[in-house]
């Protein structure tokens, strides 16, 4: 299904955008969406049109990300940047619970934070289904995780169709874009004289009929339509999906874990800025008495060596072997704890490695070398 | 061989396992008491924890192989699992505990009366039903005698149901032996221990050697209808394994207990991850068959 093909859609336009930013900050929630920072762009709290990156785009590649200015004034013709939503859902730093000392017992109460009711604007496509694989991963499962289920919930979707792919996306081979299909309240097709608007919800709905939206005609569907096609037809990066889970694992030897771990640096910035990437670590944070003692959780990242340490060692004391369960789990063993891939296509991993690994080359050689085969699983 | 990780047998015995260990706020530890405790040898304590608020516990009910998140406030917290159950134990939740790291070292110096948080129970347990009408061999290396023990107790508790037992047990030196002053009640309750040194002392009149061979001479058991319990040094579990199928066990009724770096202990932090298995949520007890192929695999 390509953009627009709901019966039901609104043409918003541009001078009139503002009204939709205004009549969803009415409702309670707060903006966060693209804006300018640090040279890229980066997903920040925002209240006004002015606030988002008009007439900028990202030009991506194999370690590198930069900003490029367009000739005109659209305001999401980008990719994605450092940013996903996960920092917002599943933030970077938490408190947990609080133990408290009293009459030399500890006493535990859980830290109780009103849930922040975010409005997410310029979603894409790939992004929603990262969100739907955290779903699984963090709300799904026997044990769910409290904070991300509370902020998920709350949370209002406002997609953008995505109009200018990056070198890096490879949405098309994960099966996850570039055209939304589905879980947000609305979903936007940026033209260059306003929006063309999808209704995905009865929250959408209501948001919609509270702001003054023309009927949309023929034409400005079939220029959204033909937006979210030539997207498609932009992205020349591919990942061979067929058969790679049991590839990756029946080749755990394989030469090219070693390969690639001369060039990486295990410095974890592509578990940082993946939107599925779920590790965490806890630690406790005591008061200067000792009396009150916070346990914090915080990001963390398999390529930290630390992340496997027991016993006084490490599990995996490598970069061969942190590199190797970083891929194996995103792109193998995801699909037998959580029955999807763990990658969306982003490519962010790709843009934003310091050496430029490329996460679909990777995919593509291990297997395909000569390995060495006395050392292979006997397994299946 | 088909694959026996996708077995769905066997993940459905281990899922329902796990769901039995589904508390509703698993993140949030409860208060115990330490009530007793008891020096075992140097480095390693069995505590006798009880709840400080009875009613808060109500739903507390753990099973042989699992584990508890210790929550020592200002050091952190550890998977410790517990070696004797509250329902055999004068409700208290027993945990033997070696001091190793900030956590361990720090709960060594707690006395009777002192304070401390508890999350769980978590993780699979080991399958009694599957010891039923055949012969048991638990078999534990060092401090991997503690998840153990809730297993003998409640083996010996219905001992008329199963077959012959037998401990196999192998500690460092005669003074590092843990639960020693029971093996004479296990006896005599229809479990034969054998246990075995690495480093003897002038009067030690037992074995001396690693555990696998113990298993290669032992007498007194059926193997094809036996069902194995493994506890242990990975390196202590691999041989035990290769030992119990070569005397003819099947791979199918042999289970390990495994240790991974746990944090959150339900499967969301990462840490313990091993292959496709989280080892906190899946685990630790495992059918062997289920991780073998991952365990194969150096530093995965």
């Amino acid at each position: 299904m390509t953009s627009a093909a709901r019966g039901a859609g609104r043409f918003l336009a541009k001078p009139s955008f503002q009204t939709l930013l205004d009549a969803i900050a009415a409702e309670g929630y707060e903006l966060v969406g693209p804006t300018i920072a640090e040279g890229a762009i980066v997903y920040d709290r925002i209240r006004r049109v002015q606030d988002l990156p008009a007439g900028w785009t990202d030009v991506q590649e194999a370690g590198q990300y930069r900003l490029k200015r367009r000739d005109d004034e659209m305001l999401f013709s980008y990719a994605v940047g450092p940013h996903s939503w996960k920092r917002f859902l599943y933030p970077a730093s938490l408190t947990v619970y609080r133990a408290e000392q009293r009459d030399g017992t500890w006493h535990y109460t859980q830290t109780e934070t009103p849930t922040p009711r975010y409005a997410f604007i310029g979603v894409r496509a790939c992004e929603l289904a990262a969100i739907a694989v955290q779903d699984r991963t963090l709300r799904d499962g026997l044990y769910a995780d409290p904070h991300y289920v509370a902020r998920r919930e709350a949370a209002l979707f406002v997609a953008v169709q995505c109009a200018e792919p990056a070198a890096t996306c490879f949405c098309t081979s994960m099966n996850t874009g570039p055209a939304c299909r589905g879980g947000y309240d609305l979903a936007l097709t940026e033209l260059p004289d306003g929006f063309v608007i999808e209704i995905g919800s009865d929250r959408g709905q209501q948001l919609v009929d509270s702001i003054d939206t023309e009927p949309l005609d023929a034409q400005r569907l079939d220029q959204a339509r033909s937006i979210s096609d030539d997207a498609a037809k932009k992205i020349k990066r591919r990942l061979d999906t067929e058969q790679l889970r049991e590839r990756l694992l029946d080749n755990l030897e394989d030469s090219y874990w070693s390969d690639v771990a001369q060039r990486c640096l295990s410095c974890a910035n592509c578990t940082l800025v993946c939107p599925t990437c779920f590790c965490v670590s806890l630690a406790d944070v005591p008061d200067l008495r000792g009396q009150t003692v916070e346990r914090h959780r915080t990001w963390d990242s398999c390529f930290n060596p630390d992340f496997s340490y027991m016993n006084g060692g490490l599990v995996r004391d490598d970069t061969r072997s942190r590199y190797r369960q970083w891929l194996t789990h995103k792109l193998a063993t995801w699909h037998d704890q959580f029955g999807v891939s763990g990658c969306v296509g982003c490519g962010r991993c790709i843009a934003w490695c310091p050496v430029g690994i490329d996460l679909t080359q990777a995919a593509a050689a291990i297997g395909h070398q000569p390995a060495s085969k006395d050392t292979q699983p006997s397994g299946d | 061989m088909t694959d026996p990780s996708h077995d769905p047998a066997v993940a459905s015995e281990q899922g329902a396992d796990a769901a039995r260990g589904a508390a509703r706020r698993w993140w949030l530890p409860r208060t115990v008491v330490i009530r007793r405790v008891h020096h075992d040898f140097p480095g390693v304590t069995t505590y006798a924890m009880q709840p400080l608020d009875a009613d808060d516990w109500a739903d507390y009910r753990a099973e042989a192989g699992q584990f508890n998140m210790l929550h020592l406030p200002g050091a952190g917290e550890a998977a410790i699992s517990l070696s004797e159950l509250p329902q055999l134990g004068d409700g208290f939740l027993w945990h033997t505990i070696r001091a190793a790291g900030n956590v361990t070292r720090g709960i060594a110096g707690l006395r009777v009366g002192d304070t401390l948080g508890v999350r769980g129970p978590f993780g699979s347990s080991w399958p009694l039903h599957a010891c039923r009408q055949r012969d048991v061999l638990i078999v534990a290396g060092g401090i991997g005698l503690a998840p153990l023990r809730p297993a003998i107790s409640l083996l010996l508790h219905e001992r008329q149901r199963f077959g012959a037992m037998h401990l196999l047990y192998g500690a460092r030196s005669p003074d590092s032996l843990l639960y020693a002053s029971q093996f004479e009640q296990w006896e005599e309750r229809g479990m034969a221990v054998h246990v075995t040194v690495d480093r003897s002392r002038p009067g030690w009149r037992g074995h001396v050697g690693v555990v696998p061979l113990l298993l290669e001479r032992l007498r007194g058991f059926a193997p094809d209808n036996t069902v194995v319990f493994c506890c242990g040094p990975e390196v202590m579990m691999r041989y035990t394994i290769k030992a119990a199928l070569g005397r003819g066990i099947p791979i199918s009724r042999i289970w390990v207990s495994l240790e991974r770096n746990m944090q959150c202990a339900v499967g969301l932090c990462g840490h313990c991850q091993l292959g496709p298995e989280f080892v906190c949520k899946d685990g630790p007890v495992f059918r062997y068959d289920r991780v073998a192929r991952w365990l194969g695999i150096e530093a995965l």
